[in-house]
């Protein structure tokens, strides 16, 4: 019991971390960014291309390491959602929402055929493995290394709280997403403000995918698809476009998930995810910990 | 300027464009499509270019279907793969395990597609567009998955030993035959989209599309006309499937990929959301382009994912606009729509 309570939040963490990416710029310019999940990958693939040429080095100091490649893979994997913003993205802020929908798949085939042209269509195995001393915790196997993965994510996730609701920039965003009109009234560059967020998303999923890279030891160019699909998912179930929410939501979806496998099988997983993102939109569409929200006209 | 418009087209190249769309609006085209279609045998019969033709012809089926739900609704389905393994798989099982004709399926297909477009459908259509693509992309994988899982869909290997066609005794399992009876019932599909389009529910669809709160001001139930259009894709789509079956006389899980989904809505936008004679187009082109490239294989998709991109920034109408267009195409938006547009995202 304990141990599916852990491995829940053991992926709980991941999921969390992807779907605040995609809940902040829901939140901000309503847009479903469906490249989300294969920024995830880039990331991935950031990490696995730095620690190819750090070869040897990196296996002997293989956790600093570890923490140098993923703030540089987070450096690259948001320098690529800004690149997207302004070129897929920004050109069509005001078209119907359609045309911008469709954009986003169109960027999620291109960057995952892109990558499958750049490294192949085979799955590359991780230069390091992080497989380390278990602990026992409450009767639950721990690996130091878990915990070391859930503990970046929880602090990344503070930084975010922190960025949000104590900087300018922060306050900016929250602007915008209540009313982007009135905020460029009142000086906000809201142009700007739009790059930092997906800028800000992006290296978390980044940050995200190196650390999946490095646990599970194996990445390949369509690792993003499933993993946007249920960053989604959590994201709908914390209430779309809200921060808080989306961590809960990744932590209850990674509970569900484990539980859900325990009860049905692993090759059920998936199935049982996304039957409860429908069973979760017919019941209560707003999320745990959204409010609703009147289309207005 | 706030956001960065693209500028109204000038009026030459309006002018030129209502010439050209008169042109290409003519109903006779249709008849010439059809007559290539029926000639193409005669071009090449050999085996393979048989089965190339069949499967583009299933395309166009597809991609018409398709067209239904985003063209004419603007319901973005990102599983419609999902239909067409649902049609697939139920005449499949009929087919092998109970032995029926495929034709004695049509009726299940069809009860099949339609409750899975009801349960697809009814919870997420009440909600706002955007829920329903990426519940759409989910439940393909749903679909996918089960197949996989099931003994009674053959598992992974999936099903094999499908019975060719045959209509009322007569047996239509040879390529040549089969060609033209998927030709006769994809030209009869395309027509009745088509018909379905120009229909006062197709009005209704497009006013939903171009303003869905307008549309319910207007008395329109937008809700039950947007399941009816979801519930229209389901149908093509499922018949579309026992076509692919037939022609295939194997199906497995790896056939219905969200790579079929993402490969017909390229052919439904890159031929022009809504328009027939576009939409047909660009199947035919996206299923022949591989035989045409084929050393560019690798590079397709993600051509297939910047044109998406490039189409929609630069020519949202697509390739071959619908003329159906209530709206004048060409008129500038002012501020106070711009303004509605933020607020209705």
């Amino acid at each position: 019991m304990s141990q599916l309570l852990w491995n829940g939040l053991f992926v709980g963490s991941f999921y969390a971390l992807v779907a605040l990416g995609y809940s902040m710029v829901y939140g901000i310019i309503k847009l479903l960014n469906f490249a989300h999940g294969d920024i995830y990958m880039l990331g991935a693939f950031a990490g696995f291309g730095l620690l190819t040429m750090a070869g040897a080095m990196a296996t002997s100091a293989s956790f600093l390491a570890l923490f140098v490649v993923l703030l540089v893979a987070m450096l690259a994997t948001g320098t690529s959602g800004l690149i997207l913003e302004r070129v897929a993205y920004r050109p069509l802020r005001g078209a119907p929402r359609l045309s911008v929908l469709i954009t986003a798949v169109g960027a999620s085939f291109a960057l995952e055929y892109g990558m499958r042209l750049v490294a192949g269509p085979n799955p590359q195995v991780y230069p390091i493995r992080l497989e380390g001393t278990t602990v026992h915790v409450l009767g639950a196997r721990v690996t130091l290394q878990q915990l070391a993965l859930v503990a970046i994510a929880i602090l990344l996730m503070i930084g975010l709280q922190w960025l949000i609701m104590g900087t300018g920039t922060g306050r900016a965003m929250r602007a915008i997403s209540q009313d982007p009109k009135a905020s460029l009234y009142m000086g906000i560059n809201v142009n700007s403000v739009i790059a930092r967020t997906f800028f800000i998303g992006s290296a978390l999923a980044g940050a995200a995918g190196v650390m999946a890279g490095a646990y599970y030891g194996k990445i390949d160019f369509l690792m993003g698809f499933l993993i946007g699909l249920k960053a989604f998912t959590a994201a709908v179930i914390g209430g779309i476009g809200n921060i808080k929410g989306a961590m809960l939501g990744g932590l209850v979806l990674g509970m569900l998930e484990t539980f859900g496998t325990a009860w049905l099988g692993g090759e059920w997983r998936d199935v049982f995810a996304f039957g409860f993102l429908i069973l979760f939109l017919t019941l209560r569409p707003t999320g745990l910990l959204g409010e609703r929200v009147t289309e207005r006209v | 300027m706030f956001w960065n418009r693209k500028k109204a087209p000038t009026t030459a190249g309006t002018a030129r464009a209502g010439v050209l769309n008169r042109l290409l609006g003519d109903r006779r085209l249709g008849w010439i499509g059809f007559a290539v279609a029926l000639l193409a045998p005669f071009v090449s019969a050999t085996n393979y270019s048989l089965s190339v033709m069949t499967s583009a012809a299933l395309f166009v089926m597809l991609a018409v279907g398709l067209n239904i739900v985003v063209g004419y609704c603007g319901l973005l389905d990102l599983g419609y793969a999902a239909f067409f393994a649902i049609g697939a798989y139920a005449s499949g099982i009929l087919a092998t395990t109970y032995g029926w004709s495929l034709l004695a399926t049509v009726p299940v297909v069809l009860v099949a597609a339609v409750l899975a477009g009801i349960i697809i459908g009814g919870p997420t259509l009440r909600l706002r567009s955007d829920y329903l693509a990426i519940v759409t992309l989910g439940f393909g994988e749903i679909i996918r998955i089960t197949a996989n899982n099931l003994d009674v869909t053959g598992g992974p290997s999936g099903i094999y030993g499908i019975p060719g066609l045959d209509l009322f005794g007569l047996d239509l399992s040879d390529p040549v035959a089969f060609y033209y009876a998927v030709v006769v019932i994809v030209a009869l599909a395309v027509v009745g989209a088509a018909r379905l389009g120009r229909s006062r529910m197709g009005r209704a669809w497009r006013f939903i599309r171009e303003d869905e709160d307008a549309a319910e001001a207007m008395g329109i139930h937008t809700y039950k006309l947007k399941l009816a259009a979801y519930i229209a894709g389901a149908v093509w789509g499922g018949l579309a499937g026992i076509l692919f079956g037939a022609q295939l006389t194997a199906i497995s899980p790896q056939s219905f990929t969200f790579l079929w989904s993402a490969l017909i809505l390229m052919a439904v936008v890159l031929g022009g959301m809504g328009s027939t004679p576009g939409v047909v187009l660009g199947a035919i082109f996206v299923s022949l382009l591989p035989e045409l490239l084929r050393d560019a294989a690798d590079y397709r998709f993600f051509v297939f994912g910047v044109l998406l991109i490039v189409v929609m920034i630069f020519r949202p109408q697509g390739l071959w606009p619908s003329t159906a267009s209530e709206r004048a195409p060409d008129r500038r938006p002012d501020p106070a729509e711009k303004e509605e547009a933020w607020q209705a995202q």
